[in-house]
């Protein structure tokens, strides 16, 4: 049921939201280190199957195995703390806290997770300076270009050492050229960091930046590599 | 492409032999597809016949007989008009996929599956495009760019094909 040496597998999640059904026997699996593109057209529950994998909401049915412990079963504030220590965030916009500097957001998954200060900002500043927005960090969210910010939210997910880093249309804001760099400092980092990435896109530039890509239908994945 | 009008224009800089016609064509423009030795003679000859090109001299240091080419006026007008003519824009109607899938609907095959094959065989594609730009210089980046925008608008098509298969079905196969 789970497949082999997964970091994280989801199997027959099953969602309804009255009387839609967002997720209808969805399955899913992430090695270490792999980025995954989530493809598939609008409403078909990729964003829902994102958020149940990240603990953010729970399925009506199905389970969901993290490093080998069910996350469902899990109490909220156990799965709460996991999602701090262990996974990451990139949103399409609007994930930046507006009062925070670029540095001090970066610095947040680690302030959190009781860095000190100091330690967290300076860790901060080396992934602002892999992101190429070092020189940001005194401005505020507002004052930057939505590439920019983008930029400051990928090395803010990368901050806090995730395992996992869950990203819903993170370039889906961004012109062309932009995205495809967020998506090619995302990767690298990534890749090079052995952090595994849950990227839902409806783009296949951007999902060709992945390993391997699964497509949601009707609130079913279907991995086509493995399905043929 | 144009492979007369390509060396046409590399002959502009100077003249030069066939040899050196190929390495440099190759070396730019020829990454998947370098020329063969007959394809550039053969060129060469028809550029030479239409007065585009002349032989400036032959080399034969102990070797065969070496030409060596030289664009004329007659040339470099019409290299200037290929660049100023733009591009016929092919609208690929009746392309390969469209008549797979229709014929897929036609003989009660599968379209939908046939139609995700191709879209992961393409998505497969660009991947590795992709990556031969990641760690390409500039030129590869924006050759297979170009291939990259292509495949995507392909895409494109076989998603919004298999959205409207069933609507399909009834047209082509009531
Ligand atoms: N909070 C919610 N309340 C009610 N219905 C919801 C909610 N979230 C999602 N849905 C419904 O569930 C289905 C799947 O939604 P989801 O957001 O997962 O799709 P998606 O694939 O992410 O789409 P998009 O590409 O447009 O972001 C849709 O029909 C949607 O209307
Ligand atoms: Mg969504």
């Amino acid at each position: 049921m789970i497949p082999d040496g997964s970091l994280l597998a989801a199997h027959d999640l099953r969602k309804t939201y009255g009387s839609t059904p967002a997720l209808d026997g969805a399955s899913f699996s992430v090695h270490p280190g792999e980025v995954v593109a989530v493809m598939g057209p609008s409403g078909s529950g990729k964003s829902t199957l994102l958020h149940c994998l990240a603990g953010i909401i729970t399925p009506d049915s199905g389970t969901i195995t993290y490093a080998g412990r069910e996350l469902s079963a899990m109490p909220d504030a156990e799965r709460s703390a996991l999602r701090r220590s262990d996974f990451g965030f990139v949103f399409q916009f609007g994930q930046l806290v507006p009062e925070l500097t670029c540095v001090e957001n970066v610095a947040l998954p680690l302030r959190l997770n009781g860095v000190r200060r100091k330690a967290a900002e300076r860790t901060a500043l080396e992934w602002m300076e892999r992101l190429e927005v070092d020189d940001l960090g005194a401005q505020r969210p507002g004052e930057v270009s939505g590439g920019q910010g983008q930029r400051v939210a990928v090395a803010r997910a990368l901050a806090g050492s995730p395992k996992v880093i869950f990203a819903d249309e993170p370039t889906g804001a961004l012109d062309s050229l932009n995205g495809e760099r967020v998506m090619e400092l995302l990767t690298e980092a990534a890749r090079s960091a052995n952090v595994a990435v849950v990227l839902v896109t409806h783009e296949a530039r951007v999902a060709a930046y992945s390993d391997r890509d699964v497509t949601v239908r009707d609130g079913r994945a279907r991995d086509l590599e493995h399905a043929v | 492409m144009s492979i007369g009008h390509t060396l046409l224009g590399l002959l502009e800089s100077g003249p030069r032999h066939g040899y050196d016609l190929k390495r440099t064509f190759d070396e730019k423009f020829g990454q998947d597809r370098p020329l063969h030795y007959g394809q550039v003679y053969s060129t060469m000859s028809r550029l030479l016949k239409n007065g585009l090109v002349e032989v400036d001299g032959v080399e034969s240091e102990g070797g065969p007989e070496r030409k060596r080419y030289a664009i004329t006026d007659a040339g470099i007008t019409d290299v200037t008009q290929w660049l100023a003519q733009p591009e016929k824009p092919e609208p690929y109607l009746q392309s390969t996929l469209y008549t797979k899938v229709v014929l897929a609907l036609l003989t009660d095959r599968s379209a939908a599956d046939l139609l995700d094959a191709q879209r992961s065989a393409h998505l497969r594609m660009m991947r590795i495009l992709t990556d031969r730009k990641r760690k390409g210089d500039l030129a590869d980046q924006l050759i297979c760019d170009h291939a990259l925008f292509h495949l995507e608008a392909d895409l494109r098509w076989l998603e919004l094909t298999a959205a409207r298969l069933d609507q399909l079905a009834k047209v082509v196969a009531p």
